[in-house]
């Protein structure tokens, strides 16, 4: 489970203080799919920064009795001057999971042969989009957290991340955060609309989605 | 995931193993696997008390103890680098690593340890390896109690270690504590008591040096080095008072810190 109680985020700026999420209720039980639909500069980043825990809340609690991933195939945490295999073993190392039965599916899921033992920063943006994708499959969580990018590399690939996501995994809870509702339509059991900082929920996602329509129609 | 074991014990053990995974990170990230590799983590140190030795014994400098040159210099400036490199590593080390921190265990805390360690350990090991060098050659002898340097080494250790949180947590608010670290540092050096003996101070200016925590503990390492040769003034309390408080305010402001960041 993962309990999000009227939870606030607020950031200092020099023009004072901005309010971010405010009064943000969010509850995630084991195996539920849930999409997070919201506009530019509506607090989807934020939210995600909350429930992974880079950030903490300015109030509010945030619960978590289920492990949470790293928002998937995020790319910001690879160090250039490291090979992707040395990426690869920090991020065992920090998750306390053997790296040795790790090396092979990652090298077959990202296919960049020799290039696995190559600094990342040789690499172009799509070998770094595969390397993360296949990192974040060699460490298992009770919940994902999907931030938008699922659309990286080409169609084959993609295919392969969604077999690996939402087929393989489909047991375990995701936190879809889009502006796709298609995909969001298309992997999640409900959806929330974050807006102006709050977000609302709806059982059904066509209405969530006739929502955020409504929304994207008035800005 | 961590089970039966106290939540105390299994924290620790993850802090540990993050510590222990981003320490190895910033070893290959700063020193690669080219030419001599992670030897540089103490070679780098090396070279640079070698460098101000061979200076100060070419400049005859004075330093009003009757110590010869290069045991003044090994003690002092190998103290240096404590102090110096520690807040250096810690000042603006959080921004570039702040994706680390979508990773559930790691905190900004670790983040500043493992750099702190990182510069211990090179220092350490440097200061260590340039003894053992100049006593096997003959230029200076053997340590009269070790025990007395292993303390004030590792109380220093601490208080790099409080500064350099401090310090790294505070430069989160203003960048201010970067621009001003690096004269601040520079000053700090030959006030610092490496490139003077208290003892050849004026009694009145004796009082104000020891004011300034590095000098109480490089007399402490100096007074353990050579003993009888040489007389040594310091305050090891003041020391470790100043240490502490130094330690509280470095994790009060890392926790302000840490509850006002945010991604740019």
């Amino acid at each position: 489970m993962i309990c999000l109680e009227n939870v606030a985020k607020n950031y200092e700026t020099r023009h004072g203080r901005v309010s971010i999420l405010s009064g943000v209720n969010l509850t995630i039980a084991p195996g539920e799919k849930i999409g997070i639909l919201g506009g530019n500069g509506a607090g989807k980043s934020t939210l995600i920064r909350l429930i992974s825990g880079a950030e903490s809340p300015s109030s509010g609690r945030i619960n978590r009795s289920m492990t949470t991933s790293w928002p998937l195939a995020f790319s910001g945490g690879f160090q250039g001057a490291l090979t992707g295999l040395d990426n690869l073993r920090f991020i065992c190392r920090i998750y306390g999971v053997p790296t040795e039965n790790k090396i092979a599916p990652v090298e077959d899921f990202a296919e960049l042969g020799p290039y696995l033992r190559e600094p990342v920063r040789t690499y172009s943006s799509g070998m770094r989009a595969r390397l993360a994708f296949a990192i974040s499959m060699a460490i298992e969580f009770d919940c994902f957290l999907i931030d938008e990018v699922v659309a990286v590399g080409d169609s084959r690939f993609r295919e392969k991340c969604e077999e690996e996501l939402f087929k393989k995994r489909r047991d375990r809870a995701m936190i879809i955060v889009s502006h796709n509702a298609t995909y969001v339509k298309k992997h999640c059991d409900r959806a929330a609309v974050l807006n102006k900082g709050t977000l609302h929920h709806f059982s059904d996602i066509d209405m969530a989605y006739q929502y955020y329509d409504g929304i994207m129609k008035n800005n | 995931m961590e089970t039966g074991e106290f939540p105390l014990a299994s924290s620790l053990r993850i802090q540990g193993r993050v510590i222990g995974a981003l320490f190895l990170r910033e070893v290959i990230t700063r020193y690669g696997r080219h030419n001599i590799g992670f030897l540089w983590l103490f070679v780098e140190p090396m070279l640079f008390t070698l460098g101000v030795t061979a200076l100060w014994t070419a400049l005859k400098s004075y330093h009003g103890s009757s110590l010869p040159i290069v045991a003044f210099a090994l003690t002092g400036y190998s103290t240096v680098l404590l102090w110096r490199n520690m807040p250096s590593r810690c000042i603006g080390s959080i921004v570039p690593n702040f994706s680390l921190l979508h990773h559930r265990y790691v905190k900004v805390i670790d983040i500043f340890i493992s750099r702190i360690l990182l510069e211990g350990v090179g220092a350490t090991i440097s200061f260590v390896v340039l003894s053992i060098f100049f006593i096997a050659i003959g230029w200076i002898n053997l340590p009269e109690d070790v025990f007395k340097i292993v303390i004030a080494w590792t109380v220093l250790s601490i208080f790099g270690a409080a500064l350099a949180i401090l310090l790294g947590a505070l430069n989160e608010r203003s960048e201010l504590v970067d621009k001003f670290w690096h004269p601040m540092s520079y000053i700090m050096f030959p006030l610092s008591g490496a490139a003077f003996s208290v003892d050849a101070l004026p009694p009145s200016v004796q009082e104000i040096a020891l004011w300034i925590p590095m000098v109480n503990a490089v007399e402490m390492v100096r007074e353990g080095y050579f003993g009888s040769q040489y007389r040594a003034h310091y305050d090891f309390s003041y020391l470790v008072i100043v240490t502490l408080i130094l330690a509280f305010l470095a994790l009060i402001f890392t926790r302000i810190a840490v509850r006002d960041l945010r991604q740019e």
